[in-house]
């Protein structure tokens, strides 16, 4: 008897031990495959986010050939740096903000010049509360910032020391809520907590404005101890895409003057900043060529804008065109008459060492690599991070441009830190933010945060979903805008004309036709249908999402096409939109039109783009407001998951 | 015999092909490198379930320790401070430790023979649901959390506390404090399907 029991007890703990090993595994295995799809969704997010980065990069390529053939340019209008130096010197502030009212009825903050803390705290109180500052307020604030900053020098220095740390934040790309995070732990700048925005402060979040005008403000109050970079996005073509980059609250009234005095400024941002002498804060980073001794002397405000790159000054120039960018009149007869080199802009070599400083990532590859993946700036290795530094006797270089999981990285060593400030940048819980303090003879101590709403407290494998569903779209969305070119590539590949394709044929088309460098094998299930061979059935991806008909004659092709450069296209509308207006005419729109197809070899009927373009223009008046235009292609998504029979059966059975 | 060695060359190109994509997501630096702890989850991610034993046996195969090439996040333990600071103002200190990396080269051939042979294959569904059942000694169809939290982290390979914290996130029904493990299942199921 008293054998039997033990020999079950023993039994009987050696099959729950056994349970609880396989239930245990099974969790892990679980765990580590929500780590890895939230992983993917991260690389996708990323790789679509270079990959239009590379995309705007291209159309300097376009700007440069639009320039010189497009006939119907008022030859004062179409500048594409909009307003040169002396030009804004004239209209000064009395000329403009003054003149500027701020009603009695208007609600919002009261900046009071000189600025004081007292603003600052103002300022923030106001944004919290989701008021919105006048227009006179914002431009007096940016005229300001602009005139202070030039008296800045390229790269600013800083000194720290035991009583006076050092705060280093990076990327802010309007997220409001993670300034607010790090004013309130770290608190607000001041003359004993000086702080370092390490460039991007717009753009993709929803309120670049507020954090410009914030930095802005506490940059004037401070103006030695808050220091900004220049980012990437601090650039012109940000305000080609103004509707994506600023709230339509900001650019409602004196909207253009905004954004022109905002152009200025951005060009007037130190490069870098220099602490301790050490070490060296630049938004992305540096490339084999970097020199500092050059990039401390060159102009920095002649670097107008990644759109325009220096052109070389050619010999012979035979054209109509009565301007150029580079500063060369040329007269009715085709004869060239050299009004000064580049006056208006940097020479080749400087413009080059400003992109790698703006747009390099570094990587554990030893030498220097252009960066496709953004298709500005390069990639370099630890060599050449070592060799650059010990070149300008520095040690260490604090970048941000690149978002990573925990807000920051360490690599090269530990010569290279990447700080990103943008908490949950690409979806929610995407990422967290950080920030870093410096002083020097102590180590750098790093401070992560979330900015966080109820719907974090979900469990793991929800929000892993969340974001996997939100990657996955962006993602399909890109496939649907190359719809043609996929379907050409699949058929190519599938000879019997059977319909499906092997994994690796479907992975090879959708990455050289994609250009995404993105695990297609892993991600098949959630894009594409695979039957029991673990064959693709290719047409699968297309069926539950189309790009809406504008007007219901529309050829797909075209419908496809106009969808797929449809944020190019908008940024070259802006640039053409010289006043402003958001409309453009019909004469103009063509003769963009047929430039924009010959640059990008589009084998588009011009009479069926021409027929869409009649059919929106509703007033009748030969013109066409482009952003209703551009707003008529957009994706549908039929709601349908990829579920199995299997699964859905035992949905059922549990209901 | 030709055609079957053709079948598995084609069959271990394919793998090779679909270790290196779950390698290159991890690896951030793009230098065919990935750190020592994100290997478990690359290895799982390929669909297979070895225990913890088992996975340090097969990073011990794998594993360069220290100084060779720039290993991510590579700084002595005492350099770095991190302090996480979450919005609900709590704060806590973190030190790093000390890690190693993993090479593409060294981990691509033991994979490979990992998959070729269908070694470490999942847990299926209905053993999984069984398991439960035996842990469920009054038969109720529910643990209580306090139960499955003694199994967990006290017998077999224990959990760490972020690992029964995430179990219990999503498992547990607050009302009764308790886990109807067969819900749970079918939950886990269809989401990873």
């Amino acid at each position: 008897m008293g054998c039997n029991t033990s020999s079950t007890r023993i039994k009987n703990s050696q099959t729950s031990l056994r349970a609880v090993l396989i239930i245990q595994n099974w969790f892990r295995g679980y765990r580590a495959r929500l780590k890895a799809r939230q992983q993917y969704a991260l690389t996708i997010f990323q790789s679509i986010e270079y990959a239009d980065e590379q995309d705007q990069i291209q159309l300097c390529n376009f700007f440069t050939f639009m320039l010189e053939n497009y006939k119907h340019i008022r030859k004062e209008e179409i500048e594409l740096s909009q307003l040169t130096e002396s030009k804004l010197d004239m209209m000064d502030k009395q000329d403009y903000v003054d003149l500027i009212d701020v009603p009695d009825s208007y609600q919002g903050p009261r900046l009071q010049f000189p600025l004081t803390c007292a603003d600052i705290d103002l300022l923030l109180e106001a944004f919290k509360g989701k008021q919105i500052l006048h227009a006179r307020y914002v431009l007096e604030v940016l005229f300001e910032t602009k005139k202070l900053l030039k008296q800045m020098p390229n790269f600013t220095q800083i000194q720290t020391s035991p009583s006076k740390e050092v705060t280093v934040c990076g990327d802010l790309h309007g997220k409001l809520d993670d300034l607010f995070l790090i004013f309130y732990k770290n608190g607000l700048p001041s003359g004993s907590n000086p702080y370092v925005f390490n460039g991007d402060f717009v753009d993709r979040g929803r309120n670049s404005m507020e954090v410009l005008m914030i930095l802005c403000v506490s940059f004037l109050v401070y103006p030695n101890d808050l220091h900004l970079n220049r980012g990437n996005h601090e650039d012109y073509m940000m305000n080609l895409r103004k509707n994506k980059t600023y709230s339509i609250s900001y650019l409602q009234i004196h909207g253009k003057k905004i954004l022109q005095t905002l152009e200025e400024l951005y060009t007037w941002l130190p490069i870098g900043t220099i602490i301790d002498n050490e070490i060296l804060v630049v938004h992305g980073g540096i490339s084999e060529t970097t020199d500092l001794n050059l990039l401390h002397r060159l102009e920095r405000n002649k670097m107008k804008s990644v759109l325009m790159p220096p052109k070389e000054i050619n010999k012979d120039y035979n054209t109509d065109s009565k301007h150029s960018k580079l500063g060369v009149t040329i007269s009715a007869h085709g004869r060239i008459k050299a009004s000064g080199l580049s006056s208006e802009h940097l020479p080749k070599h400087e413009w080059e060492q400003v992109i790698d400083i703006l747009w390099s990532d570094p990587r554990g590859k030893k030498g220097c690599f252009p960066n496709t993946g953004r298709g500005g700036g390069c990639y370099f290795g630890p060599d050449i991070t070592s060799k650059i530094l010990n070149k300008f006797q520095l040690k260490m270089i604090i970048r941000s441009h690149e978002c990573k999981p925990e807000g920051y990285e360490i690599c090269h060593g530990g010569k290279v830190v990447t700080i990103f400030s943008a908490s949950n940048y690409y979806e929610e819980d995407s990422n967290r933010g950080a920030y870093v303090k410096l002083c020097s003879g102590t180590n750098p101590r790093f401070f992560q945060y979330q900015v966080t709403d109820a719907t974090c407290f979900q469990p793991l494998h929800q929000r892993v979903s969340t974001m996997e569903n939100s990657a996955i779209k962006i993602l399909r969305e890109r496939m649907i805008s190359r719809k043609s070119d996929l379907i050409h590539a699949f058929q190519h590949q599938d000879r019997r004309k059977s319909g499906k394709l092997p994994v690796s044929q479907w992975a090879f088309c959708m990455e050289s036709i994609l250009g995404l460098n993105l695990p297609w094998r892993s991600l098949s299930s959630n894009l594409v249908i695979i039957d029991q061979n673990g064959n693709v059935e290719y047409m699968s991806s297309f069926r539950n999402i189309h790009i809406e008909k504008p007007i219901k004659e529309a050829n797909s092709a075209l419908v496809e096409t106009l969808y797929r450069y449809r944020s190019d296209l908008e940024i070259i509308f802006n640039a053409i939109d010289t006043d402003h207006s958001g409309l453009i005419s019909m004469e103009e729109f063509h003769a963009m039109w047929k430039l924009f197809s010959s640059h990008y070899n589009l084998h588009i009927d011009n009479s069926q783009v021409n027929k869409i373009a009649n059919m929106m223009d509703l007033n009748r008046d030969g013109s066409i407001d482009f952003t209703e235009f551009l707003k008529a292609f957009y994706v549908v998504h039929k709601y349908e998951t990829m579920v199995k029979p299997e699964a859905t059966n035992l949905a059922e059975q549990h209901k | 015999m030709a055609d079957e060695k053709d079948r598995e060359e084609t069959a271990v190109a394919e793998f090779h092909k679909k270790i290196k994509e779950a390698f290159e997501v991890f690896d951030h630096e793009s230098n065919n490198t990935v750190d020592v702890r994100e290997i478990g989850t690359i290895i799982r991610s390929l669909g297979c379930c070895p225990s913890e034993g088992e996975l340090h046996d097969l990073i011990a195969e794998v594993f360069t320790p220290g100084s060779e090439g720039t290993p991510h996040l590579h700084v002595p333990a005492d350099a770095i401070e991190i302090v996480q600071i979450h919005s609900d103002s709590q704060s806590f200190l973190e030190e790093e430790e000390p890690t190693g990396y993993i090479r593409f080269e060294k981990f691509l051939p033991v994979m490979t023979e990992i998959l070729l042979e269908r070694r470490y294959r999942p847990i299926p569904e209905d053993v999984l649901l069984r398991a439960f059942e035996v842990l469920d000694t009054a038969k109720r169809g529910f643990l209580t959390k306090d139960e499955l939290i003694k199994y967990m982290t006290e017998e077999g390979e224990p959990f760490s506390q972020e690992e029964m914290e995430e179990m219990l996130s999503a498992a547990i029904d607050p009302e009764s404090n308790s886990i109807n493990y067969k819900d749970y299942i079918s939950m886990m199921v269809i989401d990873e399907n």
